[in-house]
């Protein structure tokens, strides 16, 4: 596999709390993150909140600084790239955010948000822009003629299009879908996912997709890594992750899911307790304090495990080999 | 407990019924009003789960809040709508009679523990305060009985989360607090609005498996409202789908997913991705949720509707009995009037 984007032990830590009265405390965020995404490929990074997807897809755009570690994007260094290059890479690379309410300006009419991109970066001569406004407005669905009116004007799903047009118009090659459609209606939600699947398809896009719902990630995606507490615990093709989980939150995690059918009666493995406080990173798998695999023993505790490769997949648990 | 006659014991009656429920707002231009919540009736049995599910829009919030007395101004509950708890019309209470149903016989509980707590109180001070609210204990007594509620809504170390403030909680602690409190004025009918929506998938499988414990335990009925048909599939008895406003289906579980009849129901199930089965191209539902001030004629999902026909935007469709307590509102499916 040649990669389009290579991530290798990217770490961020924010340091936070400090005040009058209270100790300054480093909150460890992304702790160690390596996984390469190809050309026209979907990686899905899948994780519960306060996992760190959300800010390794920020720290990619250098949206956040990252703390250590690199991103290499065609071959490009991104956590070094100047002023110039930045907006070069920019170019080629784009993030939609969940939040379609709060990521458009709502001053700005959606045709001129959408059109801010192909300004700061002169791609077209300014008689040709609005054409192509209103092109990039139908690739997504949407009316064209729409392009005057402002964000209130649409319904949740419109304006999610809209943020996808956004970053199309700069033509990029890899865009970080983050929750994507977590904030939509369920019965739009399948709108937008075959949105972007069909985009994926007809400009060969590769897609970081950033989600917590895994029978949503199976749409999309042809890999998937498993985040906890801002690692990668599992990482491997769509089926190998779905169908044969091996690490004991994996499995968890897909036993949570809320299947909707009462008749698939699968395995409810409920899980004790929250994650570790990312202010205290314990010293050995961050899992230990939840984990349920009978093999668990003292050097749980004390050693963190690395991501190995264990049948088709990698995945970082002492034990998952063990029956 | 109430006394019950010979009568209502052999047939024994609904813990809450529901008759055409409407909830309208004053029309901000022209005169009249709007009904987000128009003409919903159900009933609710002691002890049963009943889920109402519906998109963001339909009404099933405003519906919870409407069985509180709880709309929120300048909305009001029309006239002519009818909530009977145990055969008492919510509807005619006021004053010390609609506080002691408030948090009292009915709890309830609510999607987001971080805005509904109290921030400056801690986690107990809120619970007590729910305690003392219905009933009255001694200063000691009170702190133990909040303390076996912590307990008994599965708080780990109950008397040292005692003193805990919102914020020093995690969200599914926050929200087993909130369920704390609701349950402290010993409710007949736990709502719990959208519990697990705010939070992560395997605290929801936690929560949910809670919800379902205290109402075998303390023998509560619980109304569901979601929009999580997942959630709803293995907890639920029954299931009310709730579209613009108004029910369109109602049926057993089991029968509501293996054979749903309303054209919305079936439209809907195939457009959320599973995560077993084939993987298929989802089959999205065109369009989106109409507004409340501008529903649709007839049928209000007519114009989404895969299968509509020329009757679908002229009248609204009566109820149709596809099996028994299964029931749809629709011009299209065959069935028998119930």
């Amino acid at each position: 596999m040649t990669a389009l984007l290579e991530v290798t032990d990217l770490v961020k830590h924010f340091e936070g709390g400090g005040g009058l009265f209270r100790k300054q405390r480093t909150v460890h965020a992304v702790n160690g993150v390596s996984f390469a995404v190809a050309a026209g490929e979907t990686l899905a990074l899948v994780g519960e909140s306060g996992s760190g997807k959300t800010t390794v897809g920020k720290t990619l755009l250098r949206l956040e600084d990252a703390t250590s570690g690199s991103a290499r994007f065609d071959g490009i260094d991104v956590f070094a790239a100047d002023r110039k290059t930045l907006r070069d890479l920019r170019q080629r690379m784009q993030i939609v955010f969940q939040d379609p309410y709060g990521s458009l300006d709502p001053r700005m009419s959606v045709g001129d948000s959408v059109a801010e991109g192909i300004e700061i970066h002169r791609l077209l001569p300014k008689r040709d822009i609005g054409a192509r406004v209103r092109t990039l407005l139908e690739e997504v669905g949407l009316d064209g003629d729409l392009a005057a009116k402002y964000p209130h004007e649409f319904s949740g799903g419109q304006r999610q299009r809209i943020g996808i047009a956004r970053a199309l118009a700069v033509g990029p090659s890899f865009i970080v879908l983050d929750e994507p459609v977590s904030a939509l209606d369920v019965s739009v939600q399948a709108q937008v996912l075959n949105l972007l699947l069909d985009l994926q398809r007809d400009r060969q896009l590769a897609y970081l997709f950033i989600g917590h719902d895994l029978s949503v990630v199976r749409q999309v995606a042809q890999r998937i890594a498993v985040m906890y507490f801002g690692r990668i615990v599992e990482l491997g093709s769509r089926d190998e992750v779905l169908e044969r989980p091996k690490h004991p939150y994996t499995q968890a995690l897909i036993s949570a899911v809320p299947e909707p059918d009462p008749l698939t009666k699968r395995k409810r493995i409920v899980l004790p307790g929250d994650p570790p406080s990312p202010t205290a990173p314990p010293p050995g798998c961050p899992f230990a304090s939840r984990c349920f695999h009978p093999s668990k023993n003292a050097r749980c505790a004390s050693q963190l495990p690395a991501l190995r490769p264990i049948g088709a997949a990698l995945v970082a648990c002492h034990h998952a080999d063990a029956p | 407990m109430n006394t019950t006659n010979a009568a209502a014991a052999t047939t024994p009656a609904p813990l809450l019924a529901v008759d055409q429920l409407r909830v309208g707002f004053p029309r901000p231009r022209g005169g009249g009003s709007y009904h987000p919540v128009d003409g919903i009736s159900f009933t609710i049995d002691r002890g049963e789960t009943l889920a109402l599910v519906g998109e963001s829009g339909s009404g099933k919030s405003l519906t919870s809040l409407a069985l509180l007395r709880l709309v929120p101004p300048p909305g009001q509950v029309a006239a002519g709508s009818v909530i009977k708890l145990d055969g008492v019309d919510v509807m005619s209470l006021e004053g010390e009679a609609l506080r002691a149903i408030r948090g009292g016989r009915i709890g309830l509980v609510f999607q987001d523990p971080t805005t509904s707590l109290n921030p400056v109180l801690t986690a107990g001070y809120q619970v007590k305060e729910a305690l003392t609210a219905h009933a009255k204990f001694s200063g000691g007594e009170a702190k133990e009985r909040t303390i076996a509620l912590l307990d008994e809504v599965g708080i780990p170390d109950p008397t040292g989360r005692y003193g805990a403030y919102p914020h020093e909680l995690s969200g599914g602690l926050r929200q087993r607090v909130m369920i704390a409190i609701a349950l402290a004025g010993e409710p007949d009918l736990l709502i719990a609005d959208e519990p697990t929506t705010a939070l992560d998938v395997t605290v929801q499988a936690q929560i949910l498996e809670l919800l379902d414990r205290l109402r075998a335990a303390r023998g509560m009925a619980v109304l569901l409202i979601t929009h999580d048909l997942g959630v709803v599939a293995g907890r639920a008895d029954r299931v009310m789908v709730m579209y613009a406003g108004q029910l369109v289906e109602t049926g057993p579980t089991a029968e509501l997913f293996s054979a749903p009849a309303h054209p919305y129901t079936q439209a809907l199930l195939g457009s959320i991705p599973k995560l077993t089965g084939p993987l298929e191209r989802l089959a999205p539902i065109p369009g989106a949720v109409p507004q409340p001030h501008a529903w649709p004629t007839g049928c209000r999902f007519h114009p989404r509707c895969p299968v509509r026909i020329d009757a679908c935007a002229g009248e609204v469709p009566p109820w149709r009995s596809t099996a028994p307590n299964h029931e749809a509102r629709c011009w299209v499916v065959e069935g028998r009037a119930p």
